[in-house]
């Protein structure tokens, strides 16, 4: 569809999207890597705490909770 | 702050002066059910809680099968063992160095694909692994089936269902690790390919480095990690080869705390 | 030796000189790693049926907007509740038991004869003090444990991470934080363990440096004692769920001081980014009743309380000694109590409370029954065996609602207990952290009660 590639951070609750690049170096970067958080893997926003941040995902059938400083580098594709 | 982590090989030769015909490692992610194993083979009372991280002092515990006695160390929960933080490489060095006759990798069933990332890890280091899948009644709560005797195909290592908590399957985790332990029985792991380029790379450090070694450690997984640039590894390794540790791990001997201390 | 190392170094660099020819090495090899295991679990696992879980309906209460935040405060004032209301009667029950069989005690040594000062160091030191300890520790901890277990196994901590970790982010410290607080409840030096989740050194220390502000549970037995006295000063009535709200608004001040304190370490003393925050919401898992009871009593409660009695017995020798020996006309308990008089009634509290806090370093568990011992030395009344017997008692050493109040603030607020010094010494292997451990509590427990008491002083209200 017309979609475009957003930051993890604007992908609504709900909505479901494809990892296109993990725009971060070192540690926090082979972090995510080993949660499975690997470019071409799929991603769900799955709800956010009361605060607004940070924001559960579901990834590879786990729940995993990011901060904005994270999901914000990185960039997903969005699928309907 | 790596200093209270760099226990491991003080760690096990303590266990080796132990009266013990066997270390096995119970590595596996966070939340696993890894202590919950511990303490249904064991009969000690590790602390267990439905959040991961809850184990992060290493136990040690001993049970008898079949005339042996079976020393079990409890690993921190790690997500891999590519070394990031000091828990993954309390793990991978306890795994690698530390020389366990065997390691039991716990796996979530109800999270089997990325489980299966440390498993492969695992038996990338070494291929006496046995795969314990936990949680079973989880998954058939949550209508999860999984296919066993194909696992067990595919990966090349036994792989036993449990569910620890109600001590089921247990049983044949013994026995199972009686067979891998005691009977010799050859396991066939799978081997884990990557892209040519870096199979290139890595066969030409892998006959480099292969006389340093003299067989003690695998050498296409020092290779690897070689790649990799992991420099923890670097000095760990000198270490072992030349059958020495820095005077630093006495520190860590501390690490292995009474299981009955609370938490 | 070192011609070979010099090889391999050979080798190491020239791995590395491979590595970046190559290009990103670790994300080829997790790409791999996870395009086979996506491979093998899809040719293993089928789901059948049910698409969403029951968790996702659950977590969808817990934490939301609107639910998140109050049922984080019910959970906590309900077993509180059940805390403080469960342990009134068995309290009172053991320690009529106990204190029953003091007299038997004191009975038999009249019976042997025994020197007044044997029989005053082994019973009314030795004995009172673990029957003290016993009576009003065992019960509510055989009835907050199982519970505080009971939602560990459930798999509701990391919600409570989850909802909370703004807050921690704000105040430059980690959501895990959270969890090792949790542990906290249950035993600061456990807390203080728990802390190694953490994987930044920074904000493993802010963690380490303010596990204190959560009330462990030789504390609450304090906390609860002090809140209904407090009330029936200030009131004339404490009943169990005035008591709860009081605790609960304690516990909640404790929160807020730990977020104010890690921002302040995190803007001084521990300056630095934030580190990654990743943490695994794990999927609910019903606990097993049976075991749990059985676990939470045993190895928690009874590990505990143990180590409270082993510390009370000696204490209690210690105490009576202190009490019972004269410098001239005044016990040296008088003549050290006499001595923190004036500090004491600067921070609202008195001598004596002073010198039992100080006394109580070893296990706060010990901290009331020193401080009864000493106003018993001074020949007032007999044994309480009751909170209202203790009221009396208090009353007449010229207790008012802000004792009461301040002896709270200090309790929750004050030095961590020697186990837990001991626990962080072994953590950050670093003398300058532990000596600030003890001393950014304290400064802070100072500061909060003298201003209580300056306000309340000057506002006339005492
Ligand atoms: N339903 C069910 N729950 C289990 C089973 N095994 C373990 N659990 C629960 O899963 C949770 C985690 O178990 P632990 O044994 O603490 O897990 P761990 O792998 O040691 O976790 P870390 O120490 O954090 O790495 C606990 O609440 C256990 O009670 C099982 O077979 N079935
Ligand atoms: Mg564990």
């Amino acid at each position: 569809m017309g979609y475009a590639e957003i930051t993890l951070t604007a992908l609504p609750i709900g909505q479901q999207a494809r990892v296109v690049n993990v725009g971060m170096q070192g540690l926090t970067r082979n972090r995510l890597l080993d949660l499975g958080l690997v470019p071409s893997s799929l991603v769900k926003a799955v709800r956010k705490s009361p605060g607004g941040d940070p924001v559960a995902y579901k990834v590879r059938g786990a729940i995993i909770a990011l901060r904005s400083e994270e999901s914000r580098l990185i960039t997903v594709w969005p699928l309907d | 702050m790596n200093c209270q982590h760099v226990g491991t090989l003080k760690v096990l030769s303590k266990l080796n002066q132990d009266k013990s015909d066997a270390v096995i490692a119970l590595a596996g992610n966070p939340n696993t059910g890894k202590s919950t194993v511990f303490n249904g083979l064991t009969g000690l009372k590790q602390h267990t809680g439905n959040w991961p991280g809850k184990t992060v002092v290493l136990a040690k515990g001993n049970y008898r099968y079949r005339n042996k006695i079976i020393t079990l160390v409890d690993l921190p929960g790690t997500y891999s063992l590519l070394a990031n933080s000091a828990d993954e490489q309390v793990a991978r060095d306890f795994i690698c160095f530390g020389n366990p006759e065997a390691t039991i990798v716990v796996v979530d069933a109800t999270c089997l694909e990325r489980n299966l990332n440390l498993v492969l890890q695992v038996i990338e280091i070494t291929p006496r692994a046995i795969l314990c899948v936990n949680l079973i009644d989880e998954a058939k709560r949550k209508g999860i089936v999984i296919d066993f005797p194909k696992l067990e195909a595919l990966l090349g290592i036994p792989v036993v269902p449990t569910a620890a908590r109600d001590k089921v399957g247990l049983a044949a985790l013994k026995e199972s690790l009686h067979q891998v332990v005691f009977e010799h029985k050859q396991l066939q792991p799978l081997s884990i390919r990557y892209q040519e380029r870096i199979e290139v790379a890595v066969a030409t450090i892998q006959r480099e480095i292969e006389p340093f070694l003299r067989g003690k450690i695998n050498s296409r997984w020092v290779a690897l990690r070689l790649l990799d640039g992991d420099t923890t590894l670097i000095t760990e390794i000198l270490n072992y080869i030349s059958g020495t540790g820095p005077d630093s791990w006495e520190q860590g001997s501390n690490e292995l705390k009474a299981v009955k201390c609370y938490e | 030796m070192s011609n070979e190392e010099n090889c391999f170094q050979g080798i190491v660099a020239q791995a590395q000189t491979a590595g970046a020819e190559v290009g990103p090495v670790r994300d080829q090899l997790v790409l791999d790693l996870y395009r086979q295991t996506q491979e093998i679990a899809r040719q293993v696992v089928k789901r059948q049926g049910k698409k969403e879980d029951f968790d996702h309906k659950i977590d969808d209460f817990v934490t939301s907007k609107y639910f998140g935040y109050p049922l984080m405060l019910t959970l906590l004032s309900l077993i509180l509740w059940l805390t403080v209301s469960g342990a009134n009667y068995p309290s009172q029950l053991l320690s009529n038991l106990l204190f029953g069989f003091g007299s038997h005690l004191t009975a038999f040594c009249q019976w042997l004869k025994a020197p007044d000062w044997l029989h005053g160091i082994l019973v009314l030191g030795l004995y009172r003090c673990m029957a003290w300890v016993i009576s009003v520790m065992l019960p509510p901890m055989a009835i907050f444990f199982p519970l505080f277990t009971f939602l560990e196994e459930l798999g509701y901590l990391p919600r409570v991470a989850f909802n909370l970790d703004r807050g921690f982010k704000r105040a430059g410290a980690h959501g895990k934080q959270v969890l090792t607080m949790c542990m906290g409840f249950g035993c600061n030096a456990a807390g203080v363990t728990a802390c190694r989740i953490i994987e930044s050194p920074r904000e493993r220390l802010i963690a380490t440096l303010t596990n204190n502000f959560v009330p462990c549970n030789g504390r609450f037995p304090t906390l609860i004692a002090m809140a209904a006295i407090f009330l029936s000063a200030l009131v004339g009535t404490a009943n169990n769920l005035l008591t709860t709200g009081l605790v609960v608004g304690v516990v909640v001040f404790g929160i807020l001081v730990t977020l104010l304190i890690s921002r302040l370490l995190s803007q001084t003393l521990l300056k630095g980014v934030p580190s990654t925050f990743t943490l695994e919401l794990p999927p609910y898992r019903w606990p097993k009743m049976g075991t749990l009871l059985i676990r939470s009593v045993l190895d928690r409660t009874l590990f505990v309380l143990v180590r409270a009695v082993v510390v009370a017995a000696p204490a209690g020798m210690i105490i009576w000694i202190l009490a019972n020996v004269y410098i001239g006309e005044v016990s040296i308990i008088g003549h050290l109590g006499g001595f923190l008089q004036g500090f004491g009634y600067l921070l609202g509290l008195d001598g004596y409370i002073i010198l039992a806090f100080l006394l109580g370093l070893p296990a706060n568990e010990i901290v009331i029954p020193i401080l009864i011992m000493s106003y018993l030395s001074e020949g007032v009344m007999v044994e309480p065996s009751s909170i209202e017997d203790l009221h009396r008692l208090l009353v007449a050493n010229g207790w008012t609602w802000l004792t009461a109040l301040n002896m709270m603030l200090f309790s929750l607020l004050h030095f961590p207990c020697a186990t837990t010094l001991l626990t962080i010494r072994k953590e950050t292997q670093s003398l300058k952290w532990t000596v600030l451990a003890a001393l950014i509590p304290t400064g802070v427990a100072i500061l909060v009660c003298f201003l209580v008491a300056q306000l309340a002083r000057a506002c006339g209200l005492v």
